[in-house]
C-alpha cells in the first residue's frame, strides 16, 4: 500500500528495500543506462585500475533509492525533487539496504509535501549514498 | 581558498564559460528503454512495463522511473563509446594548475511534470558555477552543471544539477 499523506509524520520510516547486485544485474544496468564502463563487469579491468574488484555503479544506487521512494509513495504521489551523492563504493554480492525517513511534512503553495532523507547502507552500516527528496502527495 | 602561495585554479577564461548554453540535443523517451531501465533496477511496479497499468494509474504512457533522465540516446558520431553520453566539443579552458582526478559529486533533479514514453525532450546544459576549495584531498575544483529538459510542448519538465570535483 502506498503511503497516505494523512498517516505519515516526521520520523515515519520507509519500508527497507534490500538489494544485492549480481554481476548479471550490473550488466543489465550497463545496458539499461548506457554506461558500459568496464570497472562494473570486467574484474581484470577493475583490478587493473587499482580497485579491489568490481564495483556497483553509483547511478544504479541512485535508481535504487528512486525505487525505494516510488514503492513507498505510490502512483498518486509525485517525486518533486531528488538528489544523492556518492560517498562510498558498494560491491556485487553484498547487501545494499535502501532506507529512508520523513524529515518534514508541510503544505506549501497548495501542495502537500514531505521531505525525506534517504540513503544506501553497506554491510558495515556505513551510508554510502546519502540523499534527500521531496514528494508531493495528492 | 587555495594552498598558501598558490595561484587560483580558476582562470578568467574558465569564468567566461559560466552560463553559456550548449547546443540543444534531443532525448526521445520510449517504452523499450523504460522497460530495460526498470528491469535493470529491479522495479516491480507494472506501471513501468504495461501501458494499460500505467494509464490506469493516471499516466499518459509508461512513466520515466526515477534516475532515467540522462539515459543517453546513442549515436555513433556524437556519443562516447563507453559511457554513451554526448562527447564534449573539447575539454574547454583548463585550470591554472593541472588536476588529474575526477569525482562525481552527485546529481539532483527537480521535476515539474510527468515524463512518459512518447515524449520528445529537448535538453540544453550550461556550466552554472565554479568554486575552489582545499580539503583533505588537496585543492579541489568544484563545477556545477545544469541541464534543462523541455518537452514537446516547450514546457520545462525537469532541471538536473550535477556536481563534478577535480583534484
Amino acid at each position: 500500500m502506498a503511503a497516505n499523506w494523512d498517516e505519515i509524520k516526521e520520523g515515519t520510516e520507509l519500508p527497507v528495500l534490500k538489494k544485492n547486485c549480481s554481476t548479471q544485474q550490473l550488466v543489465q544496468w550497463a545496458a539499461g543506462s548506457g554506461d558500459f564502463y568496464q570497472i562494473h563487469y570486467d574484474k581484470d579491468f577493475a583490478i587493473g585500475t587499482g580497485l579491489p574488484g568490481l564495483i556497483v555503479h553509483g547511478a544504479l544506487k541512485n535508481a535504487f533509492l528512486g525505487q525505494l521512494i516510488h514503492d513507498w509513495a505510490g502512483n498518486t504521489a509525485r517525486l518533486k525533487s531528488y538528489g544523492c551523492s556518492y560517498r562510498g563504493m558498494d560491491y556485487p554480492n553484498e547487501d545494499i539496504l535502501c532506507k529512508g525517513v520523513v524529515t518534514r511534512k508541510y503544505e506549501e503553495g497548495g501542495e502537500k509535501l514531505a521531505d525525506l532523507e534517504v540513503w544506501t547502507e553497506n554491510p558495515k552500516g556505513q551510508k554510502t549514498t546519502p540523499g534527500t527528496a521531496t514528494v508531493r502527495f495528492k | 581558498m587555495t594552498q598558501t602561495g598558490a595561484q587560483p585554479l580558476i582562470t578568467d577564461e574558465m569564468r567566461a564559460e559560466i552560463g553559456k548554453e550548449s547546443a540543444p540535443w534531443t532525448c526521445e523517451v520510449d517504452k523499450t528503454a523504460i522497460r530495460m531501465f526498470a528491469r535493470s533496477v529491479g522495479h516491480t511496479d507494472p506501471v513501468f512495463y504495461d501501458e494499460a497499468a500505467a494509464k490506469a494509474a493516471g499516466y499518459r504512457s509508461l512513466p520515466c522511473p526515477p534516475g532515467y533522465l540522462g539515459t543517453p540516446v546513442f549515436h555513433p558520431s556524437t556519443s562516447d563509446s563507453t559511457f554513451g553520453g554526448r562527447r564534449g566539443a573539447g575539454p574547454g579552458p583548463q585550470p591554472s594548475r593541472p588536476l588529474k582526478r575526477v569525482l562525481n559529486g552527485g546529481t539532483e533533479i527537480e521535476y515539474f511534470d510527468d515524463i512518459c514514453a512518447g515524449d520528445v525532450l529537448t535538453a540544453t546544459s550550461h556550466l552554472a558555477a565554479l568554486e575552489e576549495r582545499t580539503g583533505s584531498i588537496g585543492d579541489m575544483l568544484i563545477s556545477t552543471n545544469k541541464t534543462v529538459y523541455k518537452n514537446q510542448q516547450g514546457k520545462v519538465v525537469a532541471i538536473s544539477t550535477g556536481t563534478g570535483i577535480r583534484y
